[in-house]
């Protein structure tokens, strides 16, 4: 059975998002940014890993708002520890999801340390309350409003085929203007 | 001629955890995001964690600090990241990105595990001590030293311009919190 194609998952998830901050990081927040600019979008790029924390930041300051987070396995795999952080403040309005392509490939490719990771069994050892493994387009348009309503945190490993490898330019994902957007959209209650 | 032997060295000046908490609660500071430090441990974090008004955050390695400090600022939330100066080491790319070439308010109270009661921390015998202000001044993040109790008024004003300025701040803990 072959993996799920990336931007036919985020077209999905782009048909349930409504109000909701998304957290892009690297390779995945590059794709989330091209099919839908929004100022609700926050891009966590610069320091790999700290996705999730960012959601987990904004999860505390913003409780009346869901906040998702869109991850990578190899991000991830630099701040494992932030599962264990989440799994004890639990944050019932954080949804993260990591796409799972078995590699760094914001940084050419390479293949994760161990590629049968679960990461799945570790969030759940983590103290995430939901967690589940997502393996078909199918089955993310099934569970989606779901996972984007029920109390979290709630955490979904993305079982995706690596994407494009070509040079991306991350300048624009961290501007200053993107930062006041969001700032503003908050403040004005968007 | 005095036969008492030799005087007892003088203690050295006291740094009270309670007046440092004072600054910070001044400054509204809402969360405390931390890894445990030894030279904090008794007098900031315990205190810290029974409070009621300072929410803390346990984190597994100080660079989720970063990551969560400017998620709560996007809320409008304060926040003190509460780390040794080992930690300040191990995070320093997510502090170059995120808090020093993003421009955010991140403020960072680091204990000086280990530097000698008085003594300068360049002029330390422990290495990490000792290249930690270099550090901060190369990547451009103001700094303040807090040794004793006289040294607490510059806590609140370091914060406040801090979250004014949109830029960084070290709070160098010298004395240890009693």
């Amino acid at each position: 059975m072959s993996r799920m194609d990336r931007m036919e998952a985020l077209q999905v998830l782009k048909r349930h998002i409504t109000n909701e901050i998304v957290v892009g990081t690297y390779s995945t927040g590059f794709d989330w940014a091209s099919i839908t600019e929004r100022p609700l979008n926050y891009f966590a790029v610069g320091a790999m890993g700290l996705g999730s924390s960012h959601g987990l930041g904004l999860a505390l300051a913003r409780p009346e708002r869901k906040i998702v987070v869109l991850d990578g396995d190899g991000g991830l795999l630099m701040n494992l520890g932030t599962l264990v952080t989440i799994g004890k403040v639990a944050p019932k309005n954080l949804v993260h999801f990591v796409f799972k392509n078995n590699t760094y490939e914001a940084n050419g490719g390479h293949p994760i340390p161990n590629t049968g990771v679960d990461f799945e069994t570790i969030a759940r050892g983590a103290g995430i309350p939901n967690v589940a493994t997502c393996k078909t387009v199918a089955d993310f348009e099934k569970n989606i409003a779901n996972w984007l309503t029920i109390d979290g945190p709630t955490f979904v490993c993305m079982e995706i085929e690596q994407g494009w490898l070509g040079r991306r330019d991350y300048s624009n994902m961290y501007s200053a203007s993107r930062r006041q957007a969001l700032k503003e959209a908050l403040a004005a209650g968007a | 001629m005095d036969d008492a032997g030799p005087k007892p060295a003088a203690p050295p000046p006291a740094l009270h955890g309670e007046k440092i908490l004072a600054a910070v609660r001044a400054a509204k500071i809402d969360y405390v995001l931390s890894v445990p430090d030894l030279h904090t441990s008794l007098g900031l974090l315990k205190p810290i964690a029974g409070a009621d008004d300072l929410k803390l955050i346990r984190v597994c390695k100080e660079d989720e600090t970063l990551g969560i400090a400017a998620g709560l600022q996007y809320g409008d939330k304060r926040s003190l990241i509460l780390i040794q100066y080992t930690g300040f080491m191990y995070a320093s790319n997510a502090i170059r990105a995120v808090a020093v070439e993003h421009k955010q308010p991140m403020v960072m109270m680091i204990g000086l595990l280990g530097k000698e009661p008085g003594v300068a921390p360049q002029q330390s015998k422990r290495y990490g001590v000792r290249i930690l202000e270099p550090l901060l001044d190369v990547m451009g993040i103001r700094r303040i030293l807090i040794e004793t109790d006289a040294d607490v008024p510059l806590i609140a004003p370091a914060i406040e311009e801090a979250y004014a300025t949109s830029r960084p701040v070290a709070i160098l803990i010298g004395g240890k919190p009693a």
